[in-house]
């Protein structure tokens, strides 16, 4: 009987959407806005792109983000990978609970927590902080979103195949390499899109930890931000959102054409 | 024959590799925090006292452990400041849960009940936004929610106000913010379950002469009652402890927990009373948390 939304649903889609996509809409519509007052409209330009160009620090911090995003995520993705197998397939271990625990754990715990931990092992332990701190922090921080994505592949998919490789003596290592590997690439692919987007996105966890010299993205924009609205950071803002854009689209295009049910990487989805 | 005999030392590399990489840098950091929760405040780098001196050995730990003090704790019952601020947040963080939970349940009903082909289009447009900088949408909103902003010429060009409002430094202001960063991690678990519901059930309700209103809250509502626990704890959790969101939008007279302990460790350098404040929120923080993880595991474990 019940056939189709009603109004009241595709009202409740259609609002919530414009909730969700209008302030990012006017955030870049307002980057090419030619007056330096926000509120004025001036016409259109692209001045504060040209003027992004010059700022050196914010050239400098966007840098240093890109470098620690790429190697977090991909020391992140190992790791994750790694602890989705030991979660899935080694069965009862010895200390799984505690294991398990911290594994999600940073999934939700408020920032402010485990950046403030992560700070005071590194003054216990009296390494100089900054760049590598900062890396080894959102290792931490990230790997459990991978190894969740991870985990809900090889949940997903017929073990019984790895147990055919294995029985017609494939070494285990192998097995994991050609027949294990490529079913869960796509999650693997996923989850290092989200760490990375996570690492580049991370403000309160890169404050506590970094130190001279290793100014992150979104530090330089939270100390612009703080002092108020500016068409440069509306900018950067911009560009910010047009490369995760691009990613999105493409990764969802190629993860398409490679099977007919997509893997969409989100935390908590499971 | 899924258990294979003895384990081989690759097989324990995959355990052993993530397992000592969370123990040292995720709980080895807790046993530290709470360790310098108990220390006191002092002039030194680093600005904390007793250190633990290994090379004392056995007296240099029972100094160490002489040393030790509750002192922090009792500042933190004590000062008004510290306790309001917990008060704040939970009540901030339960408020705006609600508040998810009323918009994004008619989303995901929504999407639910779309064309099936529609469906995954219309989840990746409300997953989306959360790919883009968590701070950049925050700072979208101050350009709405300013004095001379769009929300105020808005409603002075429609007509529905003369003067402009105040909205930025207020606590609607943290509302918006957070309900428009969190949304999509309400959507996405009920969707989840709303989506798996079985479709019969409604029709044999609808039979056996159930009006719609009662069959949705009867049938409905229950079923997707492990979709709701879980986004209301997705987001009920990190709420409590957030920063960005009442810094950039809030006003200054109030502070949630997270800016308390990011004061006191920035401002203040006061790092014990910053471990202290730390230690008290994961407490307080505990039971949800324990339940979210036993719910993802069995809900991992039931995907099998």
């Amino acid at each position: 009987m019940r056939k189709g939304p009603t109004w009241f649903n595709l009202a409740s889609i259609g609002l919530g959407l414009a909730f969700l996509y209008i302030p990012i809409a006017i955030l870049v519509i307002y980057s090419f806005n030619a007056s330096r007052l926000v509120t004025l409209w001036g016409g259109w330009s692209t001045r504060w792109y040209a003027e992004l160009l010059n700022d050196e620090a914010m050239l400098n911090a966007a840098w240093i983000s890109l470098r620690v995003a790429l190697l977090s995520a991909t020391v992140a993705t190992v790791l994750g990978t790694l602890a989705a197998l030991a979660l899935v397939r080694m069965g009862r271990f010895r200390g799984r609970l505690l294991f398990s625990g911290m594994i999600y754990a940073p999934l939700i715990l408020p920032e402010v927590i485990i950046g403030l931990a992560l700070l005071l092992l590194f003054v216990a332990v009296e390494v100089d902080r900054g760049f590598w701190t900062v890396v080894i922090a959102h290792v931490t921080l990230t790997m459990g979103f991978v190894a969740v994505i991870v985990q809900a592949r090889l949940l997903g998919f017929d073990q019984s195949v790895e147990e055919a490789a294995m029985d017609l003596g494939c070494p285990p290592l192998r097995t994991f390499l050609t027949v294990t590997l490529p079913l869960i690439a796509p999650a693997v692919a996923s989850g290092w899109m989200l760490a990375f987007t996570l690492s580049l996105d991370d403000l309160v966890i890169a404050s506590f930890t970094t130190g001279p010299g290793a100014t992150t993205l979104p530090i330089r924009i939270y100390s612009e931000v703080r002092l108020g609205v500016k068409p440069e950071i509306n900018a950067v803002c911009t560009i910010m959102i047009a490369v995760v854009a691009l990613g999105v689209v493409a990764a969802s295009l190629l993860s398409k054409l490679r099977e007919n049910k997509p893997a969409m990487p989100v935390p908590g989805a499971v | 024959m899924k258990e294979k005999k003895g384990r081989t030392w690759a097989s324990r590399l995959v355990v052993l590799v993530p397992y000592a990489w969370l123990i040292a840098f995720f709980l080895v950091p807790f046993l530290i925090v709470l360790k310098i929760s108990l220390s006191q405040t002092a002039m030194a780098q680093p600005p904390y006292m007793p250190v633990f001196d290994l090379s004392a050995g056995w007296v240099g730990f029972k100094d160490f452990v002489a040393g030790l003090t509750f002192e922090n704790y009792g500042l933190l019952f004590s000062d008004s400041l510290y306790w309001s601020s917990y008060l704040r947040s939970l009540q901030i963080a339960a408020v705006s849960t609600l508040l998810l939970l009323l918009l994004g349940f008619p989303i995901a009903y929504g999407i639910a009940r779309a064309p099936r082909r529609l469906q995954f289009p219309l989840m990746v447009l409300i997953i989306l936004p959360f790919w883009t900088s968590f701070l950049i949408r925050v700072y979208a909103w101050i350009n709405i929610l300013q004095r001379e902003g769009l929300l105020n010429e808005t409603l002075i060009a429609l007509g529905i106000i003369q003067e402009p409002l105040v909205w930025l430094a207020t606590d609607t202001a943290i509302y918006i913010g957070i309900v428009y960063s969190y949304l999509p991690f309400m959507v996405l678990p009920i969707y989840a379950t709303l989506e798996k519901l079985d479709e019969s059930l409604l029709e044999a309700a609808a039979d056996l002469g159930c009006p719609r209103w009662k069959a949705f809250w009867l049938v409905t509502v229950p079923l997707s009652l492990p979709g709701i626990a879980a986004g209301a704890l997705l987001c009920f959790i990190p709420i409590v402890g957030e920063f960005v969101i009442p810094d950039l939008l809030g006003g200054s007279e109030a502070m949630m927990i997270g800016q308390t302990l990011w004061m006191e460790f920035f401002a203040n350098r006061d790092w014990p009373v910053a471990s202290a404040v730390a230690v008290v929120l994961l407490i307080l923080l505990i039971v949800p948390v324990v339940i979210y993880q036993h719910m993802q595991t069995r809900e991992l474990e039931d995907a099998r």
